[in-house]
């Protein structure tokens, strides 16, 4: 592509067909205590 | 069509974001331009749109750029027709607990959310008792989840650290019996530490977040000892030891800006100045009457220090890889799936606190408001109609995020903000989705640029 270069093309949609196995961490533990971000937040499971 | 892409110019790169499949791309500017028309406007009119900037078979060859994303599935994807299917937590578990382990403090930090540590109730520390019982209701609650995790909270734990050490040797026979993991972690004012306890906490706990306030004058202003002196000369050296002895494992140290430290980034620039990397920087949680609140007016300042502190951050980036600031961390290829992303931070269904008196509530921010008690660790959940309402409350079911470009970033953002402005969980907080849309922002352009 000459004028568009994709940093990510990760497709989440893939991921609802697995359904959540919640053995990643809850947001608010990790650093903040007063918000949810899960952007920033690794999966368990891959 | 237009609901499906968000697109934003920040540090020199133009971005654009497609919702749904959560896919990112880096854009030249004719691209950038045609996007405004794309989804009304046919080939030729917007060559005839734009002619005074590109010339016609540029735009044609970007169109047809366009075209492939969307063939593609990672630009203008719709959103899957098996999203409302998404079930959250049908068994009810919980994975995640704060323990409240001393409803007492020995600082008076003035934006104290927990009334200077008491919980507007009278000070107390947990029992061992409790605290057992605590550990063992969250194994009998989390079915088959492995990964189990106990956030050590106050006031300030250290003011109880027996029984914070009580509990983690108890934590760990309790994993042998049960096939569970348990990630503890502390949060605390360090007043505290000594070479005993540091060594503690950096054997056993995951993770510790240590809170001061950036600037020494921004610290001491709001951050006081029970005398009313400043607290940072007293703290600083001794989070510092703790960090020197740490190794590789996870810490943060964590601030608070009020409506006094707008300018928020040198807080953030002076931890790194003194040795630490690994920083979160929050925004207060409070009524909106108090004189520190945040408050719209100060939406555009604040949005702009954001901005401009992730210019800094990206030149510093490019020397030092551990440099961390936590909002401005995001995975784009391993993040989390979908599930967790419309659910957010599992308040009153994943994750809970309890008070010392084994209490239950959605989170730590609503401790000692009665009406939020959920249950006990002795009795049980006493209250399912209120977790229900937690579980409900999800990017899926709030109006506001529906159709918000963030929501599967965010998640919904916090219940106890939405609460406290607008005394409803389903209603978010208008300053805390700006300032969470403009961080999201920033962090894309950061890996945007850190990438080349
Ligand atoms: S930024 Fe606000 S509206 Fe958008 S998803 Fe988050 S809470 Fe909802
Ligand atoms: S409601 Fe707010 S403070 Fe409570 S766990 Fe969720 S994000 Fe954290």
């Amino acid at each position: 592509m000459k004028y568009i270069k994709t940093i990510s093309g990760s497709n989440m949609k893939d991921t609802i067909l697995k359904g959540g196995c919640g053995e990643c961490q809850t947001s608010c533990q990790s650093a903040c205590k007063t918000s949810c971000t899960v952007g920033n937040q690794k999966c368990e499971n891959r | 069509m237009d609901g499906r892409i968000h697109k934003f110019n920040l540090n020199n790169r133009n971005i654009v974001l497609d919702i749904n499949s959560g896919a990112v791309h880096v854009v030249d500017d004719v691209v950038y331009h045609i996007l405004d028309y794309y989804s009304t406007r046919s080939l030729e009119e917007i060559i005839d749109l734009l002619k005074d900037r590109f010339d016609g078979n540029t735009i044609k060859e970007a169109y047809d750029e366009i075209k492939i994303l969307i063939d593609n599935g990672v630009l203008y994807s719709e959103e899957t027709s098996t999203m409302n299917k998404i079930k959250y937590n049908e068994d009810n578990v919980v994975k995640a607990l704060c323990l409240h382990v001393a409803h007492d403090c020995n600082l008076r930090c003035k934006y104290c959310f927990a009334s200077q540590g008491d919980f507007k109730g009278d000070r107390s520390l947990m029992n061992l008792e409790v605290g057992k019982r605590a550990l063992e209701f969250l194994v009998e609650n989390s079915a088959n989840r492995r990964n189990l995790e106990v956030d050590f909270f106050g006031g300030e734990p250290l003011m109880n650290f027996e029984l914070v050490k009580e509990l983690v040797y108890y934590g760990r026979e309790l994993e042998n019996k049960s096939n569970k993991h348990f990630r503890f972690t502390i949060t605390t004012n360090g007043l505290l530490l000594d070479d005993e306890k540091i060594d503690f906490i950096n054997e056993h706990m995951d993770n510790v977040v240590m809170s001061l306030d950036g600037r020494k004058e921004i610290n001491d202003n709001m951050r006081k000892t029970v005398s009313g002196q400043g607290s940072y000369d007293v703290i600083l050296p001794k989070f510092k030891a703790l960090i020197e002895k740490r190794g590789d494992k996870d810490y943060y140290i964590r601030g608070t800006f009020t409506s006094y430290n707008l300018d928020f980034s040198k807080d953030a620039l002076d931890f790194y100045e003194k040795g630490f990397k690994k920083i979160s920087i929050e925004p207060v949680v409070t009524e909106p009457d108090e004189e520190y609140a945040l408050r719209e007016e100060h939406i555009e300042t604040i949005l702009a220090e954001y901005e401009s502190f992730s210019k800094d951050y990206i030149e510093i980036k490019k020397k030092d890889k551990d440099f961390l600031f936590f909002h401005f961390m995001i995975d784009l290829d391993q993040g989390p799936c979908i599930a967790k992303r419309v659910t957010g931070c599992g308040a009153g269904a994943e994750y809970m606190a309890v008070t010392p008196e084994g209490d239950l509530y959605p989170c730590h921010q609503f401790v000692g408001d009665e009406n939020f008690k959920i249950g006990n660790v002795f009795s049980g959940i006493e209250k399912d109609e209120l977790r229900e309402e937690f579980k409900e409350a999800n990017v899926l079911n709030k109006d506001e995020c529906r159709s918000c470009w963030a929501r599967y970033y965010c998640s919904g953002g916090c219940h106890a903000n939405a609460y406290n402005t607008n005394r409803d969980i389903m209603k978010p907080y208008k300053i805390g989705c700006e300032m969470e849309k403009k961080r999201i922002e920033c962090a894309i352009s950061i890996l945007a640029n850190l990438l080349e």
